[in-house]
């Protein structure tokens, strides 16, 4: 919500807010000078937060084009002696992956944190890979809160963490951490940053591979001393009493805590490297340990290793025995599930389910979006030819759904210029790709340049919005920036494609329908990649910023054949049929005229 | 579903109760599900709660903004939950699309009825037109949770963070909405205690 936006800069007392608004509130309490992010769910919030506080608490926030370059401005930030604050959703780190997996040999001098924000159950995202795994993998300590309220303390002590062990601190949260909203306790902002200078140090920051092999040494070492303040970190606790013991960590914890009765829980928040000692000690206490994690049995393995190395015997319960699921998010259903170990609190008896046939409800494009009158369009120039469409990560990825079926290939940001490559170079097809505006800047543009180099046949369509939708509406490189004190003017698509090396590239405007189909038409002629540029602004961003204009539209029940093109063909979701009428929902319609433009018959028109 | 204000509906109970010094857990759902897909948000009051999502059956109240997918939630409610439901359908694009069927609303009222004593429906959207605004569907269902019986939070404070948080110029249409919604369960409840179930 808006207002918390602005009240994370409360002085005292306490504030009901969503995980990631506590991480921004944490930013804030931590002095933090410098955080940079590309929008990504579910990490979103901590950047729409800093976008209105950053100016009036003293931060400097971007939106980088992508997380790798985030990493990059961060990393330096923090090496210049400036507090910085990277966060991404869970796919974003493998972008930023590059700079972090060697950021961690050179260090940080100024607390540097990295916040990936996991997705289990695929709420928003393409895989639910677990980034406990990332921390293991490049050798970073790790904070995992369980609540919005030790996501803000925990954001405060990261970087706490970061600077006596001067390399970067991962905190890792997951959606349902994230976006839980919940009681958080404010303790005063710090503001009294004093002005610094990067002070060289080529041997540490320059990482050819003589100083590399010399941080690599170093980053064991820190390691061995993360191990001992994991060791003593208050994150690390106990609670409850039994023979039985759990080991949890995040949101699993929350679900353990109140639902599961006579365990003694050992709740660790200090997951990279975890205490050895501690869990050595409490397995060994116990008849048998449960192991209650989301996701890949990280926890599970490091407390079989630590049992197994001191001989203790204690059966160890979990992912690997069976007992839990290593796919999705967990809920308080999952543990009550493990009664068979251990003694479960009572819950009423659920109703249902229904045995009612309900329709199902996927995402939708939006009534107005220009997405569908661009996916229509190209349809319509494509005619009866059949093409491969190589989609990418966005509002329009909805083009998946009936009766649009303007998607059959998606992986990453940005793949679909790349494989749009693959795909038109090896077979004889026509191949379209689309890519929104900002999903073009963070890792589009390679994609097209590889296709002008390698000379790859296929149409680009960037699908220009003027804003990155699916996340919050950030600005991206194509708007320019007007925030925390800082205006800039956005990068011209015609011109950075044609310096890219294509030779066709038009605009368009998709509510013209008949023109944007023409224009496809064109570009499909072309030989070699060519790109078109459909550019209409979404209007759930001029809704926001009070800019949209409504024409709502009707139908004219005396004109209209009962042909459902507009229904069938163009499914715009403010249209239905009612008692074989199709009826225009005046709610939903902000009157693109689309749907006009599509009806063989001009039934509709704008209401008067 | 995305687009409804069951976000705000919620921030308004979670800010109420913390208004009343309660403490407060919810969850809510950002991003791609808000396209016009099924939203859940949880709200959980009370001593020590930490979990933001609620067990099958554990839940006190269910309320739905659209019927079909407040049937589809009904795990969450055991035979103690009470369920308000907004009656007033909408159809997703599938069904329009021929692909899926969206079965009567009255099936689906009678499969709650079935399944559940405490079934408070309530035509919202008809509530908020007569309140002067189809907008403010929100209010009125939130007027509607707060006259369930054993309902947490004080009518008072609902109302006061709901208006906190909607323009001004639309002040007087949702104090309508919320009172009027909170009238029509008041009644329900009252006709429910004069003619106790007979089966």
């Amino acid at each position: 919500m808006s207002d918390c936006s602005v009240a994370v800069l409360k002085a005292e007392g306490a504030l009901l807010l969503l995980g990631n608004e506590a991480v921004a509130r944490g930013c804030l309490e931590a002095g933090v000078k410098v955080a940079a992010t590309y929008p990504g769910t579910p990490s979103s919030e901590v950047g729409t937060t800093l976008e209105r506080v950053a100016d009036k608490a003293g931060i400097y926030f971007e939106y980088s084009v992508n997380e790798k370059v985030a990493m990059e401005v961060c990393g330096a930030a923090a090496a210049s002696g400036f507090r910085a604050f990277t966060f991404m959703k869970h796919v974003g780190l493998n972008v930023a992956s590059d700079a972090l997996m060697t950021l961690i040999y050179s260090g940080t001098r100024a607390g540097l944190v990295v916040m990936s924000a996991d997705d289990p159950s695929c709420h928003s995202s393409q895989n639910e890979q677990d980034n406990r795994l990332f921390a293991k993998f490049a050798m970073m300590p790790m904070l995992e809160p369980s609540t919005p309220r030790e996501a803000k303390e925990m954001t405060v002590e990261a970087f706490r963490l970061s600077e006596d062990l001067e390399m970067p601190v991962l905190l890792r949260t997951t959606t349902r951490v994230s976006h839980a909203r919940g009681i958080v306790p404010l303790a005063p902002l710090r503001s009294d940053v004093p002005p610094r200078r990067f002070e060289k140090d080529p041997g540490r920051f320059v990482t050819i591979p003589a100083n590399a092999r010399a941080n690599r040494l170093k980053l064991i070492a820190r390691m061995k001393k993360a191990l001992e303040l994991s060791e003593l970190s208050p994150f690390n606790f106990t609670s409850g009493r039994g023979k039985v013991g759990v080991i949890t960590s995040g949101i699993a914890y929350t679900y353990a805590a109140e639902f599961l009765g006579e365990a003694e829980i050992l709740k660790l928040g200090f997951t990279n490297p975890p205490p050895e000692k501690r869990i050595a000690d409490f397995v060994s206490r116990k008849e048998s340990v449960i192991v209650v994690e989301e996701l890949e049995p990280y926890l599970e393995d490091e407390v079989l290793r630590i049992a197994k190395e001191r001989g203790i015997a204690t059966p160890i319960y979990g992912k690997r025995t069976g007992h839990l699921p290593r796919a999705f998010e967990f809920s308080p259903d999952t543990v009550l599930g493990l009664r068979s170990l251990v003694k479960v609190k009572d819950v009423p008896e659920a109703l249902g389910p229904s045995s009612l046939r309900l329709p199902s409800r996927p995402p939708v494009l939006c009534a107005g979006c220009p997405h569908r009158a661009t996916y229509y369009a190209v349809k319509l120039a494509l005619g009866k030819r059949e093409a491969v469409f190589s989609s990418d990560v966005g509002c329009y990825s909805l083009g998946i759904q009936p009766p649009l079926h303007t998607a059959d290939f998606l992986l990453c940001m940005g793949s679909s210029v790349g494989a749009a490559g693959g795909v038109s170079q090896v077979t004889d097809q026509k191949v379209v790709a689309f890519i929104g505006d900002s999903t073009f800047f963070h890792a589009g543009v390679p994609g097209l340049i590889n296709a002008v180099f390698n000379d790859h046949p296929f149409l680009l369509v960037i699908l220009d919005n003027g804003t990155t939708a699916m996340t919050g509406h950030q600005p991206n490189p194509a708007t320019g920036r007007d925030f925390g004190g800082k205006r800039t003017e956005g990068v011209d698509f015609e011109a950075l494609v044609r310096g890219c090396g294509v030779h066709f590239v038009r605009t368009t405007d998709p509510f013209d329908i008949k023109k944007t189909k023409e224009t496809v038409r064109e570009a499909l002629e072309f030989e070699g990649v060519s790109v078109v540029v459909a550019k209409h602004p979404c209007p759930l961003l001029l809704r926001k910023g009070k800019r949209l204009e409504t024409f709502p539209h009707n139908i004219d029940q005396e004109k209209c054949v009962r042909c459902y093109t507009c229904v069938r063909k163009f499914s715009c979701p403010a249209l239905s049929i009612k008692e074989e009428a199709v009826s225009i929902d005046p709610s939903l319609c902000i009157g693109c005229g689309c749907c006009a433009q599509v009806c063989p018959k001009g039934a509709i028109g704008v209401v008067r | 579903m995305g687009g409804q204000g069951v976000l705000l509906a919620s921030a308004v109970l979670g800010s109420a109760a913390l208004e009343e010094g309660k403490e407060v857990v919810m969850s809510e759902l950002h991003g791609m599900a808000q396209r016009g897909g099924s939203v859940v948000a949880t709200v959980r009051i009370g001593e020590g709660v930490l979990s933001p999502l609620i067990p099958s059956g554990g839940a006190n109240l269910l309320l739905g903004f659209e019927p079909a997918e407040s049937l589809r939630a009904i795990q969450c409610a055991s035979k103690s939950t009470s369920i308000v439901v907004n009656v007033h359908p909408i159809v997703p694009i599938q069904v329009s699309l021929g692909l899926e069927a969206y079965p009567p609303v009255e099936r689906i009222l009678e499969e709650f009825a079935r399944l559940s004593d405490l079934l408070y429906p309530i035509d919202a959207l008809s509530v908020a037109r007569e309140s002067g605004s189809e907008m403010a569907v929100n209010s009125v269902l939130l007027g509607a949770v707060c006259a369930v019986k054993a309902f947490p939070l004080s009518k008072d404070t609902v109302q006061e963070e709901l208006i906190r948080r909607v323009p001004r110029q639309s002040r007087n249409i949702n104090e309508t909405a919320f009172s009027l919604g909170h009238e029509k369960i008041r009644s329900l409840l009252s006709e429910q205690v004069q003619s106790p179930s007979t089966d």
